[in-house]
């Protein structure tokens, strides 16, 4: 994939690329009396691949809206990119794009004026020829000058991730980017993850409730329970310290027994 | 504030006009039905009164202006939170201040259209030319455009806190001043202990203004410079509970469910 030089690029992005792309420090946050996520502390190197999983309630899309700055923390910090999120959101958000199932696109909007209304607000500086490559990663070009409505959940879902792509993203946070994609275009969604990640080091924090992805895709997980990280390895290691033959049997017992 | 941010949204709801008559209708619907009704009365009203009543016809089509106005910011925000859409937006770069000048822009749009149709059809229907008014009612109408943005971004913030069960405010709000605004009469007409509230609002000193300059071909300075004054601090006023309540709502995480 060829980089793509947004308008403010080169007055943002950081000299060097930091080793360390999220870092979140005793991340806290409180609903009046409920506590959703505490005191979670964990840091994603450059490149990585890393899941994000527990049951319902876990945390895990609070956590999610806390690095996208949609959420504030009641205590704790994030650092993106080696910058501060709470002083340079604008800035991080350049380099970081979202795709999640549950958010959608303005179904009245074609494909191709949904990309292109992002790529203007990403501020690319070759917005047509952006949108055109990202449709062809996504096989989206016979769907061009559909209209939202015409599309299958799956497609909308492809648009959607389409969108995460168009900044050619150093940071990318995906809320269970696969769940409405059939077998064939859930395989190649993965396997685009995996070459983007290998050729531009991009940097993925993914929540699924697909196990078998999850330890087919991700070189770490962390592993949540009641806003707490119960467990943060490889997903070998993981499943070793349970004593359990895959991620769907180690889900089964912290859902259902409450292990941790 | 960058203006390639504010043309992404602007562009994202002109789209929604290109091919939608249903869009368009609510456009000219309601300011041509009010034209037609009111305009036949005023017809049948001119033989019994003075022609002075011809100003019922200035007072509709401008106070059409501060409708469409307010509706231009809250719709623009409705639709967002219709197609699910707005969690993308802001997890974009894009500030709020940017958000709300595109919307604003919108409501510009959409009074420009309306207005030149109703004036127009006005002129044809029952030969009242608003540009009899004089040059003078240029920098009135923006003081209705600036009354309508303050509105919208009032009932936007509303929207934004409590979800679509305030979606009722972006009808009905702008109605809430019609009555004390001297819209169709003088505020004179008011009970006294009404009239420094009627005072309060700008709406109420353009709608004197127009009567002045109808009744004695007087440019209304004093009118125009309190309509001015007042819509500051009214502007003033909506941005600055916008930004309280977006602060509330990135506290409480409500930006992924105000849709729900």
């Amino acid at each position: 994939m060829q980089p793509v030089n947004t308008i403010e690029e080169q007055a943002i992005a950081p000299t060097i690329a930091p080793a360390i792309a999220v870092e979140a420090v005793e991340l806290t946050k409180r609903f009046g009396d409920t506590v959703a996520v505490d005191h979670v502390s964990f840091q994603i190197a450059a490149g990585e691949v890393v899941g994000l999983l527990g049951p319902n309630g876990a945390g895990k899309t609070t956590i999610l809206q806390m690095l996208l700055g949609t959420l504030l923390p009641t205590s704790g910090h994030i650092r993106i990119l080696g910058l501060d999120l709470a002083r340079h959101r604008e800035a991080i958000l350049h380099q970081v794009n979202f795709s999640s199932t549950y958010v959608s696109m303005p179904t009245s909007l074609t494909v191709r004026e949904n990309l292109m209304v992002f790529a203007r607000l990403y501020g690319l500086a070759r917005p047509k020829e952006r949108v055109e490559a990202v449709m062809k990663l996504f096989e989206l070009e016979a769907l061009r000058s559909a209209s939202g409505r015409a599309l299958s959940t799956g497609q909308l879902t492809r648009v959607c991730l389409a969108k995460a792509f168009l900044n050619d993203p150093r940071v990318l946070f995906l809320d269970e980017p696969t769940a409405s994609l059939d077998p064939d275009i859930a395989d190649k969604t993965r396997r685009l993850l995996r070459e983007t990640r290998d050729h531009n080091g991009t940097t993925i924090l993914y929540t699924s409730h697909n196990m078998q992805e999850m330890e087919e895709l991700c070189d770490r997980i962390i592993f949540l329970h009641k806003g707490r990280i119960i467990a943060m390895d490889t997903p070998k290691a993981v499943l070793a310290k349970y004593g359990q033959a895959n991620l769907e049997e180690l889900f089964l017992l912290v859902a259902r027994q409450g292990v941790t | 504030m960058k203006w390639y941010r504010v043309w992404a949204i602007f562009t994202r709801h002109f789209y929604l006009y290109k091919r939608s008559p249903a869009r368009w209708m609510a456009i000219f619907y309601w300011p041509l039905i009010d034209l037609f009704v009111w305009g036949f009365i005023t017809i049948y009203l001119q033989q019994y009164l003075s022609s002075f009543v011809m100003a019922f016809l200035g007072a509709l089509i401008l106070w059409d202006i501060l409708f469409r106005s307010q509706q231009g910011i809250s719709i623009t925000f409705l639709e967002e939170v219709w197609s699910r859409n707005l969690l993308n937006l802001f997890v974009a770069p894009l500030r709020p201040i940017e958000f709300l000048t595109a919307s604003m822009l919108m409501g510009f749009f959409m009074v420009t259209v309306s207005t030149l149709a109703s004036a127009l059809l006005a002129w044809l229907f029952y030969s009242f030319n608003l540009l009899t008014l004089g040059l003078s009612l240029l920098p009135f109408i923006l003081n209705l455009v600036a009354m309508g943005w303050a509105i919208g971004v009032v009932t936007t913030a509303i929207i934004l806190r409590y979800g679509q069960k305030a979606e009722v405010l972006a009808w009905g709000l702008t109605f809430f001043f019609q009555p004390i605004s001297a819209v169709f009469y003088p505020v004179e007409v008011l009970p006294a202990w009404l009239q420094p509230v009627a005072r309060a609002v700008p709406a109420t000193h353009v709608f004197q203004g127009m009567r002045q300059v109808m009744r004695d071909g007087t440019f209304p300075l004093g009118e125009l410079l309190a309509a001015t004054a007042l819509n500051g601090i009214y502007l003033a006023v909506a941005f600055a509970f916008f930004y309280w309540i977006f602060g509330q709502v990135k506290e409480l995480g409500l930006l992924m469910k105000v849709g729900e």
